[in-house]
């Protein structure tokens, strides 16, 4: 498990920074989309990998806290994945606003000059 | 009911903001009413916070256990003296970009009070909370509100340089929350009191992963505070944005400085075992080499916002460097020195960021931008940009003024006696010669750079200026009360730190004090009642 977990992970960010340094506005989003995907990720596996245990502890009583999963992580996950989709969705707006400025969807604004 | 006012920076443009957002944008007086009194009550709050801060003495720290949970599980705010100027700073530059704001820029689009809100209320949770996590959400906070700030009044430009700045963030935010989970995965903690107890204990194995994640934090706050190899972005959004916006962003890249001050400070200072000192090198490389890269661009800059930007990464470049001595053991004078510094150059590249409109207005340099705005919102050809004209009153004298606010800016910037500039480098250099021990090489070509960057500034600003006040033969447009108003508070606000000069090295000095105190931060977070006092003499008692 932990092997393909770490190995999406890698594709994930791989994938995400080739397409973060191409030069259309599209490859980039789509790249910061997956970089945040593999982010979220990693954030959740940094609470230890756990098959089939809750993450809420019953109330009252001796608990054994190696039978339940990490619950911080999976709230910084849900932060996480809330605050990456709102800037996502504004950096669209931004970039869609580029486009009509500039007419292209290069993210200089301008195409590069034919050599 | 005075412990509650640790939380009141964040509550008050909290509130202030989302009630702006149910009023119709046409209401503008009001929202611009509302905003004033909510950056007066701030304003209010950071100073009496800085009070009992300096009343406690150098150990004075404070804690506000939210929900009243105890620490570690609870998200703590911490005030001290580092956190209370910094809120204070905040304040006066947030009060002094709203009401320059009043006169033109407020209309050129919408929301533009609320987003100025929520911006404060990030950087006011950034600056006090205890936490990683919440670090990350407050930078988040006002990130967001920095964007809608920065495309604020819209234009090609504009949106070309939000592109890449918002970029550039989102990738940062990313690195941020690398950072944070790869920390929590190997300390199991994100409060930063209870990290500086557990740094020391972890294992020699596990180090590499922690530092790490360290790294990574650092590489997110080194973009915010505009380093070297990671500020390329930055000039470019700082002078497209608007002149009130680019104001207080001069204090943004400030909360990236904050950070590393903190945590380094707090994790890695002198005594803390095996990662003493760790990443000190780097900084002092990366601050050299921002200054470096600052000198180039002032000399190759042909307007003033551009300058203004390049002497925002100067002056967080020259703190960063002088972070990275201080961690490698350098002696506090020169880091106190360093706070001086930050604190007059923080006023003075905000000052000049209000100057810049007035001064090239001349030039067609606003009027072709709202020409440009009038465009895109559709509002027709020329009659209505006419019609943009500033609010209020005239100035009288109004360029005589605005030369002399300039001429003031350029002295702090550069370094000359007797402003803030030229006591903060001086104390820097004296600091360093008397430190120049170690790591000589190092110590030097701070120093060179130092004075070079004064000679470069003064020559680039030399340049506009005589281009602005000597150059043009025509009779000047008038210059508004509005928008010199808040540059001539900024810069009297100057003036008056280099009179009272030894009463705030007194206090960046005591900063510093508590910042080398690992302790008190360390082991208060842990006693602090679960009620929460105010901030008391000593209130953090060591208890390992």
């Amino acid at each position: 498990m932990e092997l393909t977990l770490s190995f999406a992970i890698g594709v994930l960010t791989a994938s995400g920074i080739w397409l973060l340094l191409r030069p259309r506005s599209f490859q980039v989003i789509i790249g910061l989309c997956l970089l945040s995907y593999a982010v979220n990720l990693f954030i959740f596996s940094m609470g230890r990998l756990t098959l089939g245990a809750p993450a809420i502890m019953p109330k009252g009583g001796f608990i054994d806290p190696t039978r339940y999963a990490d619950p911080v992580p999976q709230a910084l996950v849900l932060t996480a994945i809330v605050i990456s989709f709102a800037t996502t969705a504004l950096f669209l707006v931004v970039m869609i606003a580029a486009r009509g400025f500039t007419g292209t969807d290069h993210v200089d604004g301008k195409e590069r000059e034919p050599q | 009911m005075i412990q509650h006012l640790i939380i009141a920076p964040i509550l008050i443009p909290f509130i202030a903001g989302a009630l702006m957002l149910l009023y119709d944008d046409r209401q503008r007086a009001a929202k611009f009413w509302l905003s004033l009194v909510s950056g007066g009550l701030l304003l209010l709050v950071a100073i009496r916070l800085l009070i009992e801060a300096k009343a406690a003495g150098s150990g004075g720290i404070g804690f506000y256990l939210l929900g009243n949970w105890a620490a570690p599980m609870a998200i703590v705010l911490v005030i001290d003296h580092l956190s209370a100027m910094m809120l204070v700073l905040t304040a006066t530059l947030g009060l002094a970009s709203l009401i320059y704001a009043r006169a033109v820029w407020h209309r050129q689009g919408q929301h533009y009070f609320s987003l100025f809100q929520f911006l404060l209320m990030g950087l006011n949770g950034a600056f006090l909370t205890g936490d990683l996590f919440n670090l990350f959400v407050f930078f988040e906070v006002l990130l967001a509100a920095s964007y809608g700030l920065m495309l604020h009044g819209s234009g090609q430009a504009r949106v070309r340089a939000g592109l890449h700045y918002i970029a550039v963030n989102l990738a940062a935010s990313l690195l941020f929350l690398l950072g944070v989970s790869l920390i929590y995965g190997v300390s199991g903690t994100l409060n930063m009191a209870h990290l500086a107890n557990l740094v020391p204990q972890i294992p020699e194995a596990e180090q590499p992963l922690l530092k790490m994640g360290f790294a990574l934090l650092g590489i997110a706050f080194l973009i915010k505070a505009g380093a070297w190899p990671l500020s390329f972005w930055l000039p470019n959004a700082y002078m497209s944005a608007a002149a009130p916006v680019g104001a207080v962003f001069a204090i943004l890249t400030k909360v990236g400085v904050y950070a590393i001050l903190r945590l380094s400070m707090l994790l890695f200072a002198e005594d803390a075992t095996t990662m003493a000192g760790w990443g000190a090198q780097v900084l002092i490389l990366l601050g050299l080499a921002s200054i470096t890269f600052a000198l180039f661009g002032t000399l190759a800059s042909q307007s003033l916002g551009r300058i203004a930007a390049y002497a925002v990464i100067l002056s967080s470049g020259t703190v960063l460097a002088v972070i990275g001595f201080a961690l490698a053991g350098g002696g506090g004078w020169m880091l106190t020195a360093a706070l001086y510094y930050m604190i007059g150059s923080t006023l003075a590249t905000g000052a000049l960021f209000l100057l810049v409109e007035p001064m090239s207005r001349d030039d067609g340099g606003i009027a072709a931008m709202l020409a440009l705005t009038a465009e895109i919102y559709g509002t027709g050809k020329d009659d209505n940009v006419g019609a943009e004209t500033p609010d209020g009153p005239a100035m009288p004298a109004g360029l005589t003024l605005l030369s002399v606010c300039f001429g003031i800016c350029v002295l702090v910037l550069s370094g000359l006696p007797p402003l803030p500039g030229f006591i903060g480098k001086l104390g820097m250099i004296q600091a360093a010669l008397a430190n120049a021990v170690a790591a000589t090489f190092l110590i030097w070509s701070f120093i060179a750079l130092l004075l070079l960057s004064g000679f470069v500034t003064i020559i680039a600003l030399a340049r506009i200026g005589i281009q602005t006040f000597w150059g043009s033969d025509e009779t000047a447009s008038p210059v508004m009360a509005l928008e010199v108003a808040p540059a001539l508070v900024l810069i009297a606000l100057l003036g008056v730190m280099s009179i009272k000069s030894e009463a705030v090295l007194r206090y960046t000095g005591n900063t510093v004090e508590a910042l080398e105190d690992r302790s008190r931060y360390a082991y208060g977070v842990f006693s602090a009642s679960r009620t929460t006092a105010p901030i008391l003499p000593g209130a953090g008692e060591a208890q390992p």
